[in-house]
This record gives C-alpha cells, structure tokens and sequence, in this order.
C-alpha cells in the first residue's frame, strides 16, 4: 500500500505535485482509458444476446431477459411485468407479439390468453452473459479450421524466418568472404521492396510455383524479410569470436558452431525477433486475402473480414469471434511484453 | 541437427570456412531473390503490358500506355481532371493521410515518451498500456472501432445523452476519413513511443544536470538539447511512419471498404482493387501504379539509411 | 452456414483391376446459399454416389463473396473447383464445360429453353448451364407499418414516384427510418432503370450505359432526400456487395428493392413480427415496369479432371423429379419448364412465403427483353462494378451525377477495350 502511495506521489518537485506532474498523471489516466476502453466494450458487447445489441442506446453490462415456465407448453416464455391495466403488477409470460400488440398467459392460468398492448409490459431482466454467441461460433462456422490455418501459419512461417534470417545473420557477421558487401546491399535492397508493390508479380511468381491457395503460398514468402537479418546480425557482431576460434581449434564443424554456439548465444535477439514475426504473421492481412481463395484456408483475419460482409449485421457472432482472434496475441503480448518493448526499441534504431 | 550436419561438414571441407559462408546465406538469399527480387523485374513487365490474363506470356504489349493512363492529366491537382480519376483520388487521399496521421501520431508519440520519460513508477506498465493496440491485429482494431462508431453505438449514446447528438459517422465522407486517421494512429503509436523514448533514454543525465546548474529552464532545456539530441531518432521515425503510412491498407480496408464512395480508398487498396478485385483485373494498370508507389518508397528507404548510417557512425 | 464435407472413399475392387482401374473421381463443387441450396446440393449429392459409386462430390461451401471474386481469379490460374454454383452466367462462358455429347439436348431444349441463352457467349453455343434458381428482382413490403400509418399500398401499374411517396409517408407516420432501402449492386438497379429508359446495349450489341442516367439522377435524388438509405450504397467503397435485408427484417424500412432469392430468408427471420407482401416491379417514367431476371446455375468448367463424372451430377439435378424437389426444398423459383407449369409446393413455407413466391413470379412476364438480354451479357459483371463505383460517388457527393455518368461510360470503354 506504502509503495503504490508512493507511486501515486512521485513528483517532479521534491515531495510537491507540481502542475506538470498533475498534467503527466492526467494523460496517463486518460492513456489506459483510452487504449483500454475499445477493447473491454469489445468484449462487454461479445456477451450481448442479439436483442441486446439492437437496444441503443446501449447498456453498460450486458443483460438477458428473464423467462418464465408455462404448465402445458414446452418452451419458456419471455417474462414481463405488467404494468398499467387490470393485471397491473403480475408477472406474465408471452407468447407473440406483434404490430404494437403482445398475447401474455399467467403463470397460474395456463389456458387463458390475454391480450394487451405493448406498452403495458415491461421485460424482467437480469446481467447475463451471452455464452452462446461463442459456442455457436465453433458449430455454425469452421472456426477451428481458421484458427488452425492461423497457427500453422504463424508458427511455421517464424520457425523458418528464424532458421534462414540466422544463418544469413551468421554468415554476413562472422565470416569474411568475397562478395560480402555486395550480399549486404542485397539485403538492404530488400528492406526497399514491400510486399505491397510486388503484389501482381508475387501473385504469379506463387501460382506458378503452384503455391496459390495454399497455406505455404503465406508462409515462403513471409519469410523474405531483411529485418531479422539486420537484427540478429547486429547481435552476433557482439560474440567475441575468440569463442568461435576456440571451437574451431576443438575441430568442430562450423554447423556445429552455428547450431551449439551462436544460436544460443543468440537467444535474446531470436527471441525479439520470434515475437514480431508471430504479430506479423498472426495479423497478415492484405497478402493472405490475394492468396488464399477457398474458405477452407481462411486464416482468422480472413475469416474475421469476409464474415463482416456476409453476416453483415450478426454482431453478436462477429464480436465474439473478434474476441477470440485477438486473445492469443494479447496472451503473448501479457507474458512477453518485456521482451518486445526492448526489441522494437532496438530495432527501431536500426 | 546431425541430419544437417553432414552435408555441411563435407562441404566445408570442400570449399574451406570461408566459403561455407555461402551455404549458410543461400536459403535467405534464394527466398529473396524470388520473392523480393525478381517480383520487381516482374513488375516492370507487368507495367508494359495489357489485357486481363495473368500469365506474362498471354499478355499483350502495350509499351508505356498504362503509365500514360495513369499520368494523363490536365491538371495534378484535381483528380477529376484525369484519366484514370480512381488513381488520383487515390494518390491525393494517401498524402493527406500520410501528412495527418504521421504528423499526429508521431506528436502525440513524442508527448508520450517524454511523459514516460520522467520519474514515474511503474514506466514498464504505462509503456505497455500505449503499445497495446499495435499488438491487435488490423482488422480487430477496424472490428473494434466500427462497433463503436456505428449509428447506433455507444459513442452517438453518449453524444445524445450529453445533448451533442450523434452523427452516421462512416457515412459521411469527411468524417470517416478522420476517423481512419483515428484509428490508424491508435493502432500504431506505442509503437513510435517505445523508440522515442528509447531515444530519450539514451541521452545521458549528466547532460541534464549541467543544463540544470546552468540554471537553465525546462522549456529551455528541452528545445536547446533534448530536441537536437533527440533528433536523429525523430527523423528515423518520421521516415519509418512514413513509409508505412504509404503503404496503409489493412485497417482502413476492414474499417470502410475505401468508402463512402472513394473517401478513404488509398493507393495500396487502388491497387488491390485494380488488379484483384475488379472485373475485368487489370494486372498492367496496378503493375504501373505498384511502380511509382515503389518509387517513392525507395527515395524514402534511402533517406532512412542515410540517416541511420549517419546515427551509427556519429 | 454449416461446412460440409463429404469424403466417401470408393472401395477399389481387387479382381480385374487393369490401368484405367475405377479409382474415385474426386468432383468438387463450389456452391455458395442463399437459405440453404448447397445443404440440399449436399444431400442430393449423396443420393448421387450412392447410385455412381466411384464418383464422389465434393460440395464447397462458401459466401458468395468469393463466388464473385476468387472463383475467376482461380478460374484464370487454373485451379478451380469441378462445377459452380454461378451468377456471372455470361462472364465465364470461356471455362465452361460443354454438356453437349453428355446430355440429352432434346430434353434439356423442352426444359430449360430461354435460360439456356444465358451461358452462351459468341461462338461458344454448347450446353453449359443448368440453371438451378430463377430469380427475379422485386419488392418487398411492410404491409403491417402501411397499415399502422393508414396508408393504402399503391396498386397495380404504380409507378416509383408512387412508391416513394407512399413509402415516405408511412415512414413519417409510423417509427420505421427509411422508407425505402436497396441493395447495393449493379444488377439491383438494372430493373428500375431499364424502366427509366436504360437501354444497356447499343446499336453494336456492346455494352452502354446510354440511358441510364434518367434513373442515376432520381436514385441520387432519393438518397438524398433520404428516401432511400442511405447507408446501404454510402457506407462501403469500391464495388462491394452489400445487402439491406437486415434493417427490412428489423422492420426499419418500409419497401426494400432485392429479390426472390430473400423470400427463404424473410419467412426465417420475419415470421410474424409484421405483414410482409411482394409487389410487382415500379413503373418507369419510360414505361416498362422491369425488374432483372437472373438466379444461378450450375456449371461445369473444361479445367476438370473428370469431365464425365461432372456432366453426370449435373444431368442428375436436371431430371425433372430431382429438380423438383430441389425447388420445393429450397423455395426458389423454378427455371425448369415442366416444373414450373405442374407447379410447386414448396416445403414448409408459411402462407406468407407462398404468396411472396407467386408475387415474384406473376412479375415475370413484365420483365423486358433488354434485362434478359443484359443477365446474359458476357460483361455485365463489369458494368455492374462500375454502376455501384460511379453512382455511389454521385451519392456521396464526390461526383456530380452528369460527371459520374461520363465516368461509367469512359470506365466501360477501358474495361472493353483490355478484354477485346
């Protein structure tokens, strides 16, 4: 308690709040409110039944409304208080409604049918929380299926950006060998070629290697980036290559030295550079939409996108599989964000 | 990786240690060159060519007629005027764009890291809270703030409880454009502040304390030697905004489909559009369009080189 | 939408094996649903193989997003599926699989006859498509809110501006917020301006937008007077698709231009929260009171492997009993001739969707040649995107309706001139 005081109270001016101090909390504050917010309305609203996300303006929580048993009918009527008329007060159930026009039974008189307006009932509702809208995600639509497409991508396409960027990175920082600069001016070539320029050719280039509406159509040419080479090689330049040398003497083979050496050596710089290539190809958007045609091969994203336009107003499904995409990165984002603040800071520089 | 072992030993032995260097750069160098290289001599050919088959071979050519379409007009400045009108809208929607979500972004980025820069607890917590949303992925971050900005969604709730009133905000040209702005620089500032505040915390405090026993005041201070210290990383990250901020699709494709009419449609979804999504595909037109895109992004990534060799040296 | 998948692996008989050995012949069918064609595909499907053994259908559901977009991209590639359910009836005539030498043409001549024209494009006269739903654009109604605001529905021969009128006082008189709502595309729109005096084709037979802007201007006009709502044709960019079916069946707008191919949708989700009917298409100043015919057929494309197998399952859903439950299970309209005059009773369809079903087909025959003949026209799609693209721009105001019309006519001529 003494150290979140403390927190709160540390001050620019020695012990006093001075103005900028209120100003920096402020900003603070608002900060969390404001990059925070969106994403809990988010998932408040993925746990609304479809009436309640109609209801504007909207509630805070999300409510249900309450049901009540009938003797003689098998479902559950929606409950209502009446209020104005003769049965003012009662709980009753109703059957249908419409026009302006509602037809209500009282629980203790099953076969009478009432008829009253609309105006006269007022639904009985509690919070609850609309789990339905996720578990008929998995039986309406294939969303393991695009969770999977997702995952295998993701993981594949950064196992092999790791293996190719690190022995790229190994080679341009510990050897040297004719040609080496010009290899470099490759590399930095390719930080001046986005994928968004050469999307047409791409499209080709990966059809022809019959690679279209395939998985690995995402994953190869993702892994054709030069950053993960500059970063790590940037890192390797750090080993001391006295170590290399004492391997060397020990006759190791240089894959050896790769694979026992460098690479754990390495760890650090692997590890920022496995994190973004999880985020990148997680949320890869425009590049999977030209490649992957047949809905079977959605990734997440895909599915996320082409889901808005066809169920255009079924919020309730598409909130809560907006949810679900965003959970694992958010997952990695809570045990590793460490790791990906130092990385991007160090990246950034570069 | 005794599998791999092998082969690499024996070829070692062949070519010597130095050579090996080699072996080890092929597989990146092979997955560039097809895939970052020859797409761009690709491109070029792409460009001189016509019809709507995607096979180079089955393409007719057309020399530099779809560059003159693209380039055919009477005056720059009004897309109406031209030719090819979609391009243009395009080209002029993604300067502006460009202009007002770097430059707002990268403001409020530096508001923020020198915030964050001060002596607060916690820093590691706050930094994390501003690098949220680059973690989301862009059609989340489109999902998240549609619903928000719906007719009926909670932010028209609030402005018609507060007596404002609400707006159709995506239906209405302007707005959604300010909106995609919004958005884009939601999503991407923490990312920008991490390196700025990466930077400030690399200028040394002894500098700070000599400005404070020159009795020197904080505004002072931080015109006459944070910002000039600061600013080899500002400009690294200006450029970096910028040419992301070019290449802008993703979020705003998800978040209005380009629309109201062309409001928010930028040059890569012109491309997107031209080439993949229209009927007929005109892969010569987007080809050419790729091109002069890719031309502004070299002179972008050049400058940022420059700049970086010169961080790294001095 | 469920995803099926059926995988029956043929059992391979040992005995007698030689090299062109029965091997299962993989089909696969990308088949996208309106309510729920490819659940009915799927099940016929397997009715199919159990009498084919060795023929095993695969049936692809997917939105109709990619029909209209990926299927011709993978088209062009060479990689797609065996047979489609397909809109595009012209456009991808050049991948069709020519059922000639497969199926009885006599047969198919009595059965199908007009719609057969639709797949035919130039030189390429074979028999191509079966068309499995006939469509036709209309309106839909909501009777109850007409009645609430004591406003009688317009009658016969009505023209648009009676409609809007009608529509906007309903709208002023009851809670409903549009009067009226259509959806975004270019085939929507081609009925009402047909009736506006669009005449579509010009002299050549090509493609024109001569005539269209008589509508663009009062469709323009309508938007921003809110007659119509705006957010439908507004809100999205580019040529996407994008339907008002949601706000009808919300009971927010009063008369809603889509077509027959909802009334599956309308009887689910409506039920009996309102009165909804199906009227006739408006009358144009120009006379007609049009609306487009269209639906989709099922096609085979020459890219397949097994082009017997493919000619097989679809003469299977040409035979008039399969067709006719099909129909009857699906609650389309049929193309089918001799289905059609005996007359469907479509499967647990409410009194309201009976009706809307004879609605829609008792506005058949005002439907003018100049629309069948523009469903059939190889570059409709085209004409289509550019009609959404120019007039959503002349919604917004980018636009002025006369510049968006020169657009569409310059946008045109680019698109013919790159596929001549």
């Amino acid at each position: 308690m003494g150290r979140v005081f403390s927190f709160l109270t540390a001050t620019r001016g020695k012990g006093r709040l001075h103005w900028t101090d209120w100003v920096s909390y402020a900003y603070l504050i608002f900060g969390i409110f404001l990059m925070f917010a969106p994403v809990v309305w988010l998932v408040l609203s993925s746990f609304k039944s479809a009436n309640e996300l109609d209801r504007f303006p909207p509630r805070f929580l999300p409510y249900a409304q309450e049901t009540v048993e009938i003797d003689g009918l098998d479902d559950p009527l929606l409950a209502f208080t009446v209020i104005d008329g003769d049965l003012t007060g009662q709980v009753v159930g109703q059957t249908r409604r419409a026009a302006g026009r509602a037809e209500v039974i009282v629980p203790s008189n099953p076969d009478e049918r009432i008829r009253l307006t609309v105006d006269q009932l007022e639904p009985i509702e509690g919070v609850a929380f609309a789990t339905e809208n996720y578990t008929q995600l998995f039986e309406r639509f294939n969303f393991l299926r695009f969770f999977w497409n997702s995952t295998f991508i993701t993981i594949t396409a950064t196992l092999l950006m790791l293996l190719v960027n690190s022995m790229a990175a190994f080679a341009l920082s510990k050897y040297e060998f004719k040609g080496r600069t010009s290899v470099l001016l490759i590399v930095i070539g390719t930080l001046m070629i986005p994928q968004t320029v050469v999307l047409v050719p791409l499209f080709l280039i990966v059809t022809e290697l019959g690679m279209f509406n395939s998985l690995w159509g995402v994953i190869i040419p993702g892994a054709a980036t030069p950053t993960g080479v500059f970063l790590l090689r940037q890192y390797m330049i750090t080993i001391p290559d006295e170590i290399l040398d004492a391997a060397r003497m020990d006759k190791a083979s240089e894959w050896k030295i790769f694979w026992r050496i460098i690479i754990p050596l390495s760890a650090p710089a692997i590890a920022v550079l496995a994190i973004l290539a999880i985020m990148w190809r997680w949320n890869d958007f425009l590049w999977p939409l030209i490649v992957l045609t047949r809905t079977e091969n959605f990734t997440l994203q895909l599915a996320l996108n082409s889901f808005q336009g066809e169920l255009q107003t079924d919020w309730p499904s598409l909130l809560a599989m907006t949810v679900l995409t965003l959970l694992p990165i958010a997952a990695v984002f809570m045990f590793l964000q460490k790791y990906i603040a130092t990385g991007i800071a160090s990246t950034g520089g570069k | 990786m005794r599998v791999i072992e092998i082969p690499m030993l024996a070829l070692q032995r062949k070519v010597g240690v130095n050579r090996l260097a080699w072996a080890f750069l092929l597989p990146n160098l092979i997955l560039f060159g097809l895939f970052a290289f020859l797409p761009v001599i690709l491109n070029v050919f792409y460009a001189m060519t016509g019809g709507d088959n995607v096979l180079l071979v089955d393409r007719p050519q057309v020399g530099t007629r779809n560059f003159a379409t693209l380039l055919d007009c009477q005056n720059y400045l009004d897309a109406n005027s031209c030719r090819e009108d979609k391009f243009w809208r395009a080209v002029w929607n993604t300067v502006r764009f460009v202009i007002l979500q770097v430059g707002i972004m990268v403001g409020f980025a530096l508001l923020t890291a020198i915030i964050l820069n001060r002596d607060i607890r916690a820093r590691g917590f706050f930094r994390s809270v501003f690098f949220f949303p680059v973690l989301l992925s862009p059609v989340v971050v489109a999902l998240i703030w549609k619903w928000i900005l719906q007719r009926e969604g909670v932010l028209n709730a609030f402005l018609d409880w507060t007596g404002v009133g609400g707006i159709n905000w995506l239906v209405d040209a302007q707005w959604a454009f300010v909106w995609s702005v919004f958005i884009s620089v939601w999503a991407h500032m923490g990312f920008y502040t991490l390196i700025l505040l990466a930077g400030l915390q690399a200028i040394p405090r002894d500098v700070y304390e000599a400005a404070l026993m020159d009795r020197a005041g904080a505004w002072r201070t931080f015109r006459r030697i944070t910002l000039p210290l600061l600013a080899p990383t500002m400009l690294v990250v200006l450029i970096l905004a910028l040419i992301k901020g070019v290449q802008t699709f993703d979020e705003v494709y998800a978040f209005t489909g380009g629309g109201p009419g062309t409001a928010t449609t930028f040059i890569i979804q012109y491309i997107y559009e031209e080439g993949f999504a229209g009927a007929p595909r005109l892969f010569g037109l987007a080809a050419a369009a790729s091109l002069l895109v890719a031309g502004v992004l070299v002179v972008l990534t050049l400058i940022q080189l420059r700049i970086s060799r010169n961080n790294v040296d001095g | 939408m469920k995803k099926t998948s059926l995988t029956t692996t043929a059992m391979v008989v040992g005995l007698g094996m030689t090299a062109s050995a029965i091997s299962a012949q993989e089909v696969r069918f990308m088949c996208y649903s309106d309510g729920n064609e490819c659940e009915v595909y799927d099940d016929l499907a397997n009715r199919f193989e159990a009498e084919n053994s060795g023929i095993d259908v695969i049936v692809d559901v997917v939105p109709y997003q990619a029909i209209l977009e990926n299927l011709p991209v993978q088209l062009a590639a060479g990689t797609g599926p065996d047979l489609a359910k397909v809109t595009d009836l012209g456009g991808l005539n050049e991948y069709y699989l020519d059922l000639t030498s497969y199926v009885d043409t006599a047969y198919w001549d009595d059965a199908f006859g007009e719609t057969l024209n639709w797949y035919r494009v130039g030189e390429r006269q074979g028999y191509y498509g079966m068309h499995s739903q006939l469509t036709i654009t209309g309106p839909f109604v909501n009777a109850t809110l007409f009645e609430q605001a004591g406003v009688d529905l317009p009658g016969e021969g009505a023209t648009w501006d009676d409609w809007a009128a009608a529509a906007s006082a309903v709208a002023s008189a009851t809670d409903a917020d549009f009067p009226m709502a259509m959806d975004r595309s270019g085939h929507r729109v081609a009925g009402p301006a047909i009736s506006y005096g669009a005449k579509y084709f010009d002299d050549a037979g090509d493609g024109s937008f001569d005539g269209f802007d008589a509508f663009a201007a009062a469709f323009v006009g309508w938007n921003e007077d809110g007659t119509m709502a705006r957010d439908v044709w507004a809100s999205q960019g580019g040529s996407t698709y994008a339907d008002a079916a949601q706000e009808f069946i919300n009971g927010e707008v009063v008369f809603y231009y889509s077509g027959s191919w909802q009334v599956a949708r309308m009887d689910e989700q409506v039920g009996d929260f309102f009165d909804w009917k199906v009227v006739g298409s408006p009358c144009g100043p120009a006379g007609p009171c049009s609306g487009m015919p269209g639906g989709a057929g099922v096609v085979g494309f020459e890219q397949t492997e097994n082009p017997e197998a493919v000619a097989k399952f679809i003469d299977f859903l040409a035979q008039e009993e399969v067709y006719a439950e099909t129909t009857a299970r699906t609650r389309n309209l049929p193309a089918h001739l001799g289905v059609a005059s005996a007359g469907v009773e479509f499967e647990g369809v409410s009194p309201a969707a009976q009706g809307a079903l004879n609605g829609f087909a008792s506005a058949l025959p005002d439907v003018s040649p100049i629309a069948f003949a523009y469903q059939g026209y190889a570059g409709n799609r085209a004409m289509y995107g550019i009609t959404v693209e120019r007039v959503s721009q002349a919604i917004v105001g980018e636009l002025s309706v006369e510049d968006a019309m020169d657009r569409a006519a310059s946008d045109l001529e680019a698109a013919m001139a790159e596929t001549q």
